[in-house]
């Protein structure tokens, strides 16, 4: 059937949610059943986390196309089916999805005490959504893990959120659904013209030019908003301020790539004509992100809220990287959605430590925590450091791919593009000299705590993975080499060979 | 491999201090550090002569693969040639000196300084990374490195908000630079295929009449790239119009000021220089550039100097304005003489950076030279230590600097260039200044009448041999590495020395000219250095009042010196207030108002509009029965209208 002999994509998407029946079925007190659900949560992202390891040994990194294939008919008649596959574009977004989650559930342990069953059941059904959505092959079992995760995310937002929850949570639910209808109905057409929804297919199916168009503009409303793309950015501040936590390290660290890799998987492959005419337009709102965020972002006041802001200009970086539409850009982009999943997930975590004990996010309130919390002090440095992109981080590798990439596209935009480098170091170091620096003045800060066991055991393997992805990121490059590759030829087939901007004679 | 042990025992020593300092304790900390520091020098200085006098020959320690996507190919590895083993035994020597200096300069602290040890060594790893990079990237990867050591030893007293502030704008300056720089990094690729030296440096030729199209106009290609990369290097270097963090980098321990913003990383921008000379020699435009912002630097700083009254940004802006002299040799194509000065330089300026170490040690912490004076007979030590270095910047013979300097003002006067004239002028013009503003520091600090109070004047002590001791190695450094390295550096036989490593175009010949210069070009800068002690003795020794008449007299002048030309306020004014207020509009105005106001206000709309719809409903029969008779009508009419 495949090269592990059983149906691993299925298992490591439904396991979660059998994990969620287990927890559904304990009776008992409420004491008891949060400790069930708890225990069981972070057993079942465990054992599933293990099982996608698999992935990482056995994943073929010299071939390009879909690995782990699984095909079921559904609708036959109609060319739909149940397929599964990852090629090496979505198996790292697999196991970061894999890996995060645990991660989420121990970083909730003892912060969400209401509603503890409910909370730990939408989770794992949040993994079933998120990891079902990286390994669909087909364009109708993709569209319906893109929706649903929604679902979940919206309740977590909605339930376990800050106090203008409900706020958030709608506008988070209406920005993303309003972009899928438009996906819904582009997938439509394109059904309608190939009359399969097999992505190995539709990959190499030719669209017509004029079609083109309009397709790339409904996947452009789906996908900006998911990235999220300036000027549609504003839901996310919202929900990353008001969700709990753990939300806030899941939709920064896994949500947020979604977007993205909707380029990737779509309009970049299946659209290359409309994706090389309207690349200008990506350019330019990528530029405008990266450049306009980071200024919002040090003039926040809140620390969730810059890291938010933070988060829109790095997700600025991989669009351009994107659409570039060479090895460098496009591998630079799939790495620094990678890192940033890493990263910025890790800063949550950050923020989420003092807010628990503080409970508050304002950055005035804070101020000298090195003096108490030494331990905190080195971990937040480490995450900032690999958000401003310092060498030897995982930050640095994709942006300064994407830079590569993006210069040979135009100087200005490699140039504009790159002042992220410039201005993410203000806004990140300003905040961390406010929190962490200074004297310690404010007598409630006097007794805080330092890192707990179950805090180092969170960070602990996310400082390793930031590390290693900046030191010997090749472990993670070799992945998506012969994808991107393939992808980058199939798409300068369509172009006739132009001289390159820039150097012209020699 | 012993090469490869000098790289990485910093880092050992780092990570064992950082990560169980708390554990083994202060000393054990400084003890590890120190001793790997120490065996890091054993082997960095072995490797030179190996290289250099016992006939070793140049090649590459291959680490590992860094980056490795699509033909973009980064390793890790270690460059073994002249160039950068000058370098790695220059750094070793010093920061082992350093190292132990600290010992003595940290030993009042009251909280553990593994912290600083570990900080100190983890720069010198990354220092050791950049001089031997084999690759652009790995250099870059240094030259970050060292960013963020530079940045967490400003901010070592992180109680201070002036030491914070002056750590964030240490690293966000560089950072400008630093784009630039990657910018660079990102053409050569474009334009090489390759990042790595050698497969640079070979296809030199080729590329020659590369064209390159940028700001509306057609440049050479390696014009672009030498400005790029040379915008990288003004960043770190402290150049003409990105030096303002460098006088604020002096909130960082002395020690730091020594090792990073003196002997080192300052100087990372002219190896730099003169690691991609196969390239720059061909980019005219771009060595031009150089010498005009050089030659600016070097003046500019040094008449800031001469305004200054805190010991340690006297120093800062005479490193600031000796940074510039390097540039102008880089500038000229002497890239060899460029090297030599800034070995020179880090003997003599560490050994300065340390005697005002040890002054303030002895003052009390006092920074001001206001309120010092009369003290040369309670700390002789530390006073003949700062001649010697004074002597040397001043470039008076026979000390390090007059051999180096003079080099310098040679290559610029025999390039025979418009712009290599200025840039002999301005060193001409600056190094009098420097020779004032060091004896002015002298006199100020150690002559006079005491100008402290009376309880700092009891404190007054010399400093530990732990602290003196590294202070006499240094000194002997600045006495001897002229006359002993002049040979070698800049000598008849600089070519065999070099080994290519350092490599100049067919038609530079600028290190023959120097040769056959007049004799008067060779004496002059010692001339106007005597000049300029002269007359720092007359204005604070002989007679005191007259620098006061003129700063009076010419006041104008006076506050441009002492503020620094304003070029902080300029900067605040121009780019910093600019930016947090546009950053304040497009967050509340943008954000909050416009991109927001358009979801919110369809929200209000679609609520607004259906409570009033909702009206319509009111439950009674007869307005339902009439509505729906005027319906019944309107639909009758339209269609017996339109039939």
């Amino acid at each position: 059937m495949n090269a592990v002999g059983f149906p691993i994509l299925s298992l490591l998407t439904w396991l979660p949610l059998v994990g969620g029946l287990v927890i559904l079925s304990v009776r008992g007190d409420e004491a008891t059943v949060a400790a069930n659900a708890r225990w069981t949560a972070l057993w079942t992202s465990l054992i599933v986390f293990a099982l996608s390891l698999i992935l990482w040994v056995r994943f073929d990194r010299t071939e390009p196309g879909f690995q782990f294939v699984e095909s079921l008919p559904w609708l036959p008649e109609y060319g739909v089916g149940y397929r599964m596959g990852v090629d090496g574009i979505s198996v790292l977004f697999v196991l970061l999805a894999t890996a995060l989650t645990p991660i989420c559930i121990l970083s909730a342990w003892d912060v969400i005490r209401t509603r503890v069953r409910e909370f730990m059941l939408a989770f794992l059904i949040l993994e079933t959504m998120m990891v079902g959505m990286f390994c669909a092959a087909d364009f109708i079992v993709f569209y319906m893990f893109f929706e649903g995760v929604l679902i979940p995310m919206f309740l977590i937002i909605g339930v376990w959120g800050g106090p203008r929850r409900v706020y958030a949570a709608i506008k988070f639910f209406l920005y993303t659904l309003l972009g899928s209808v438009l996906m819904l109905l582009a997938l439509l057409a394109i059904w309608h013209q190939a009359g399969t929804t097999d992505l190995a297919v539709l990959l190499h199916t030719a669209i017509p030019p004029a079609m083109q168009s309009w397709l790339f503009f409904a996947f452009l409303a789906s996908f900006a908003v998911k990235v999220p793309m300036w000027p549609v950015h504003t839901w996310l501040p919202d929900a990353h301020v008001e969700a709990p936590t753990a939300g806030s390290v899941i939709l920064a660290g896994v949500l947020l790539k979604m977007g993205a890799y909707g380029f990737l998987r779509f309009s970049v492959p299946m659209l290359p004509l409309a994706s090389a005419e309207f690349a200008p337009l990506i350019y330019a709102l990528s530029v405008i992100a990266v450049i306009y965020t980071s200024a919002v972002a040090l003039a926040q006041t809140d620390m969730k809220k810059l890291i938010a802001y933070s988060s829109v200009a790095h997700m600025g970086v991989v669009t351009i990287g994107i659409f570039t539409f060479n090895v460098q850009g496009i591998a630079g982009a799939l790495f620094q959605m990678l890192s940033h999943g890493v990263v910025s997930a890790a800063l949550f975590l950050c923020v989420g430590v003092v807010y628990d004990r503080m409970h508050t996010r304002e950055i005035a309130r804070y101020g000298g925590l090195v003096h108490r919390m030494p331990a905190y002090a080195v971990t937040f440095l480490v995450f900032t450091m690999a958000s401003i992109g310092l060498p030897g981080t995982a930050g640095f590798v994709g942006e300064f791919l994407v830079l590569v990439g993006s210069l040979r596209v135009n100087f200005w935009l490699a140039l504009l593009g790159g002042s992220g480098m410039i201005l993410g170091a203000a806004y990140m170091l300003y905040m961390y000299r406010r929190v962490v620096f200074g004297r310690l003045t404010r007598e409630d800060l006097k007794s805080i705590l330092d890192l707990s066991p179950r805090e180092v055991a969170l960070f602990a393997p996310l400082v390793i993975l930031t590390l290693w992805m900046g030191i010997y990121p090749s472990s993670f490059t070799t992945f998506f080499d012969a994808s991107v590759g393939a992808m980058v030829d199939q798409h300068a087939a369509f172009f006739p060979p132009v001289q390159l901007a820039g150097v012209l004679a020699r | 491999m012993i090469y490869a042990v000098a790289v990485f025992a910093p880092l050992f020593g780092s990570l064992v201090a950082g990560l169980s300092g708390r554990l083994i304790g202060d000393r054990a900390a400084q003890a590890v550090t120190i001793l790997c520091m120490i065996l890091a020098a054993i082997c960095g200085s072995t490797a030179f002569v190996q290289l250099v006098f016992q006939g070793g020959s140049p090649g590459t320690v291959a680490l590992g693969t860094w980056l490795d996507v699509g033909q973009f190919q980064a390793p890790w590895a270690l460059r073994y040639d002249t160039l950068s083993a000058v370098m790695v035994a220059m750094v070793t020597f010093v920061a082992t000196l350093i190292h132990i200096y600290s010992v003595g300069y940290m030993g009042h602290e009251k909280n553990p300084v593994s912290r600083f040890f570990s900080y100190l060594s983890l720069f010198t790893f990354a220092m050791l990374m950049l001089v031997t990079a084999d690759n652009l990237l790995q250099l870059f990867f240094g030259w970050e490195g060292v960013g963020l050591a530079s940045y967490l030893l400003i901010g070592y007293w992180f109680d201070k908000p002036s030491a914070c502030a002056a750590a964030i704008k240490a690293f966000v300056v560089n950072r400008i630079g630093d784009l630039f720089f990657a910018v660079g990094i990102a053409l050569v690729f474009f334009l090489f295929g390759s990042i790595e030296f050698s497969a640079i440096f070979a296809a030199i030729g080729q590329h020659q009449n590369a064209i390159y199209h940028v700001l509306g106009a057609d440049f050479r290609a390696y014009e672009v790239i030498g400005v790029l990369l040379f915008l990288g290097a003004m960043g770190k270097s402290a150049q003409l119009g990105l030096h303002v963090w460098l006088p604020d980098a002096m909130e960082g321990p002395t020690p730091v000021s020594a090792l990073i913003h003196a002997a080192t990383m300052v100087t990372a921008g002219v190896f730099l220089m003169a690691r991609m000379s196969p390239l720059l020699d061909y980019a005219p435009g771009a060595l031009a550039f150089i010498t005009v912002i050089g030659g600016s630097t070097a003046l500019f700083a040094a008449t800031i100097g001469c305004a200054q009254n805190d010991i340690k940004r006297v120093i800062a802006y005479s490193t600031c304005s000796q940074l510039g002299y390097m540039f102008v040799a880089a500038g000229v194509g002497a890239y060899q003489v460029s090297i030599f000065h800034l070995i020179t330089h880090a003997f003599f300026k560490a050994l300065l950076f340390l005697g005002a170490g040890s002054v303030i040690h002895a003052m009390s912490d006092e920074q001001d030279m206001r309120r010092m004076g009369g003290i040369w007979r309670k700390i002789p030590a530390t006073y003949a230590l700062m001649w010697v270095g004074s002597l040397a910047l001043a470039g008076i013979f026979p000390f390090a600097g007059y051999f180096s300097k003079d080099a310098i003002l040679e290559a610029a006067y025999a390039s025979g260039s418009a712009v290599g004239l200025y840039g002999w002028v301005c060193g001409m013009l600056a190094a009098f200044l420097t020779a004032f503003y060091s004896w002015r520091l002298l006199i100020m600090t150690f002559h006079g009448a005491p100008r402290a109070d009376h309880h700092v004047m009891e404190h007054v002590h010399e400093s530990p041999p732990v602290m003196i001791l590294p202070l006499v190695v240094l000194a002997i450094g600045a006495l001897v590495a002229g006359f002993a390295l002049k040979g070698l550096f800049i000598g008849p036989d600089w070519a065999a020395f070099w080994a290519g490593s350092i490599a100049n175009a067919p038609d530079n010949h600028v290190l023959a000219a120097m040769e056959e210069l007049p004799v008067w070009v060779g004496f002059a800068p010692l001339v106007v250095g005597l000049a300029g002690i002269g007359t720092a003795y007359l204005f604070y020794m002989v007679d005191p009042e007259i620098p006061v008449r003129l700063a009076a007299r010419f006041g104008g002048v006076y506050r441009l010196l002492l503020n620094k030309w304003y070029f902080d306020e300029f900067y605040d004014w121009l780019i910093v207030r600019p930016y947090f207020a546009l950053a304040r509009l497009l967050w509340q105005v943008g954000d909050a108002t416009l991109i927001d106001g358009m979801p919110n206000g369809a929200a209000a709309l679609a609520a607004d509009g259906s409570r009033r719809i909702v009206k319509l409903q009111t439950g009674s029969i007869a307005v339902y029965a009439f509505s729906m008779l005027i319906g019944l009508v309107v639909l009758v009419s339209v269609f017996l209208l339109f039939r």
